[in-house]
């Protein structure tokens, strides 16, 4: 035996029967007799609703543009009908010819969004990004200058409305929400009670009753000179309800900071202002990044809300689509399309926050 | 010189804008002007604005003929009953469809939590799919999909489907068989309160004594007969009555027995799938909680597997589980008002009708928000009492 021989280390493979496929399967599938049975069950399972399934889905499918009538014939989903419709979806009643407008005005958005996403354009100048960005949303939507035909809110839907009822409804409320999550902090008596009282009567109801007090009351509160339309109406509902739910999860951040941290930035000789927005807030905010995108997405989900007092958001244009007597029977397919426009945007929201609350851990790392 | 180094230095006194003090109530002056002024502006606004629009104020019409049919109410109502008590049907509705909701939220919730904590790949690929997805997707699309499902897909009412034991399935909704009304099932639920308490009473006995003589009395199954036996015995005694009302066939469908409409149907199914895929992630994450170190201590300690799991794991679990637990009931609740988009007769749904009869806006949305404010915080009041019992005491 050489010297060489005894240093090399023999390396033993483990076992067949806990390394490779079937190893994997013996631990996760088959470990136990009760493991065994919920196996072999989920499979029957999957056997018996998955190819239905995916012949409804793809295989028995009537795609391209037909009549309805072929797609009554057929096994499978009529996919012609999102082919129909599809503009009446994400664009609800705006104006056929100019739709080109609300699709760049949508794409402006969501490259605006993902271009903030990136955590190095983290800076000031990421408020004029986005200033800029709804001024081109605007632009676009409402018309009136560059010889684009001026086009009014009651014709706006879809997509585009459901993102701006969304950004805007983000982008008002966040600022909001510190204020309140600051006033209920605070050691003013009259001020905390003031943002305990608004956080927890907002938080106490229904959206569905603030959409219905904004549509029916708002008018009731303002002069008859002021008139304010039916989007705005919805945004300020909207805006208002975001606003107490992200301040208790602002709060949440406030919370968790060490008083420490406070102390040192008076004794630092800071005001109240430079202390909060230099020292506390970018602690605390950071701390809260998850659960603020996890309310984020429920405000998403939650501006098809604005379907029940009529305004033709995603939900509503879709509902409004499948009312065609001659694709009636398509109900499906136009709820399984809309859900999965829905969903994209929220898986993509839900997972992004999975990656910041990792990268955002990455220095507490030991 | 002695002396005055004794001298203690008093810092000078901020000028008045500087104190804290000062600033605070000025502050706080100019908060309360602006919230005045504010409410002043409104109240005049709405106050011209009624008087132009004819509009009357008060509860008054409360008092008055409600004029439109309910579909399902749990207490009698007709179309000359007051507007009140539409509301009140709309009230019990509101709630009947919560308990219902939340009991079943909670089981299906649970059972897909411990899935995604299965030892079984596929059992916990599955369950997280569902969550994904489910929790993805708005509630209200949801509450379509199913509305439109069971209204369009179903058999018609003439060829309603039987499932079984005479309960029959059709576009109506689902009728099934009830026991009819007798004396000996009123008596028999009067006595139901008198077996818990009395149920409770046996555990009191059962701790004491094994406070007493260490010896452990088995809980479960005695208080369970306890529970349902005392009603029982009532029953039996009062002649054991067992007349089921059968829904028969007629010209228009099925008639008689019980029956659930559509828009239920819709509304528990989905409240019930989309609740749920946010209570199956609360449980993961209080199960998720509890070390493994606890259950290796107890099974060191000589428990078995039931009391582990009973006196050990759940207590902690639960502790985190039961805050996010009750705001998800809680969202259950205010969602159901989701109901007035498919036309289930909920609190929302009667007064957004009563509403578009009576013009009176703010009395109709204060009365929704009333209701549903007082059944937030009464259940956050009791959360919190809760919350304090059996929140850990750290030296």
């Amino acid at each position: 035996m050489t010297a060489e021989e005894a240093t090399t280390p023999q390396v033993e493979r483990p076992p067949a029967s806990v390394a490779g496929p079937w190893g994997w399967a013996r631990a996760n599938l088959f470990s136990t007799p009760w493991n065994t049975f919920l196996t072999l069950a989920s499979i029957a399972v999957l056997g018996w609703a998955l190819p239905p399934a995916l012949d409804w889905l793809i295989f028995n499918a009537v795609w391209g543009h037909v009549k309805p009538e072929v797609c009554k014939q057929a096994d499978g989903a009529c996919w012609a009908f999102i082919s129909e419709k599809y503009r009446l979806i994400l664009f609800g009643r705006y104006p056929f010819k100019e739709q080109w407008r609300p699709v760049l005005a949508v794409c402006a958005l969501i490259a605006m969004i993902i271009f903030s996403c990136n955590r190095r354009f983290w800076r000031a100048w990421l408020g004029a990004v986005w200033l800029a960005g709804l001024a081109i949303f605007g632009t676009l939507m409402w018309g009136g200058v560059f010889g684009l035909m001026p086009v009014e809110t009651n014709l706006w839907g879809g997509l585009p409305l459901t993102l701006i009822l969304a950004v805007v409804g983000v982008v008002v409320a966040f600022p909001l929400s510190i204020l309140l999550a600051l006033g209920r902090r605070s050691r003013m008596p009259i001020v905390r009670s003031f943002s305990v009282a608004y956080i927890e009567l907002i938080r106490g109801v229904p959206l569905i009753s603030l959409l219905f007090m904004a549509s029916f009351m708002l008018p009731l509160f303002l002069p008859n000179t002021i008139k304010i339309n039916a989007l705005l109406r919805a945004q300020v509902a909207i805006i208002m309800f975001t606003a107490a739910y992200l301040a208790e999860v602002v709060r949440g951040g406030l919370q968790s900071i060490p008083k420490g941290q406070y102390e040192a930035a008076q004794a630092l000789g800071l005001g109240f202002g430079q202390m909060m927005w230099k020292v506390v807030l970018p602690q605390a905010i950071r701390a809260v990044i998850p659960p603020i995108v996890n309310t984020f997405i429920g405000m998403f989900k939650d501006t098809s809300l604005v379907a029940i007092v009529s305004l033709t958001d995603l939900l509503l244009a879709t509902k409004q689509a499948i009312s065609d007597p001659n694709w009636r029977a398509f109900f499906i397919e136009g709820y399984v399309f809309v859900a999965f426009i829905y969903f994209i945007f929220c898986f993509f929201m839900s997972k992004y926050s999975q990656h910041l609350e990792k990268s955002l851990r990455a220095g507490e790392r030991r | 010189m002695a002396d005055q180094d004794r001298t203690i230095h008093v810092p000078p006194r901020p000028s008045p804008w500087n104190d804290p003090k000062i600033r605070a109530i000025i502050y706080q002056i100019v908060l309360i002007a602006g919230v005045v002024a504010l409410g002043v502006f409104l109240v005049s606004n709405t106050l011209t604005n009624l008087q132009q629009r004819q509009i009357r104020t008060g509860y008054g019409f409360l008092d008055q003929e409600a004029g439109f049919f309910i579909g399902e109410t749990l207490i009698p109502y007709e179309a000359a009953s007051s507007y009140g008590r539409a509301f009140l049907v709309g009230l019990l509705n509101t709630l009947k469809v919560s308990v219902i909701g939340v009991v079943l939220a909670t089981i299906l919730g649970t059972i897909i939590g411990i899935a995604r904590l299965s030892q079984n790949w596929i059992v916990r690929r599955l369950s997280s799919a569902y969550v994904e997805t489910l929790r993805n997707i708005p509630l209200l699309l949801h509450l379509f999909f199913w509305y439109a499902a069971l209204t369009n897909l179903l058999p018609d009412t003439e060829r309603a489907a039987n499932l079984g034991l005479n309960i029959f399935l059709s576009k109506e909704g689902l009728r099934y068989p009830w026991p009819e009304v007798e004396p000996a099932h009123i008596w028999a639920l009067t006595a139901l309160p008198f077996g818990i308490a009395g149920a409770v009473a046996f555990s009191k006995w059962a701790h004491a004594r094994q406070m007493k003589t260490g010896r452990q009395i088995p809980l479960l199954w005695p208080s369970l007969a306890i529970i349902l036996g005392v009603p029982l015995v009532v029953w039996l005694v009062g002649g054991a009555p067992a007349q089921f009302e059968i829904p028969e066939k007629t010209n228009f469908g099925h008639d008689g027995g019980a029956a659930v409409t559509p828009e239920f149907m819709a509304l528990i199914l989905g409240l019930v799938t989309y609740t749920a895929s946010f209570i199956a992630e609360i449980v993961r994450a209080g199960i998720l909680a509890v070390s493994w170190g606890q259950s290796e201590a107890a099974g060191a300690l000589g428990l078995r597997r039931g009391p582990t799991l009973r006196l050990v794991v759940l207590p902690q679990a639960l502790r985190v589980i039961i805050p996010p637990m009750t705001s998800q009931f809680l969202n259950l609740t205010k969602n159901s008002s989701l109901a007035v988009a498919i036309g289930y007769p909920d609190l929302v749904s009667v007064a957004n009708t009563t509403l578009n009869q009576t013009g009176q806006a703010i009395e109709c949305i204060s009365l929704i928000m009333a209701v549903y404010l007082t059944v937030s915080l009464s259940i956050a009041g009791a959360m919190n009492w809760y919350n304090r019992r059996i929140a850990l005491v750290e030296r």
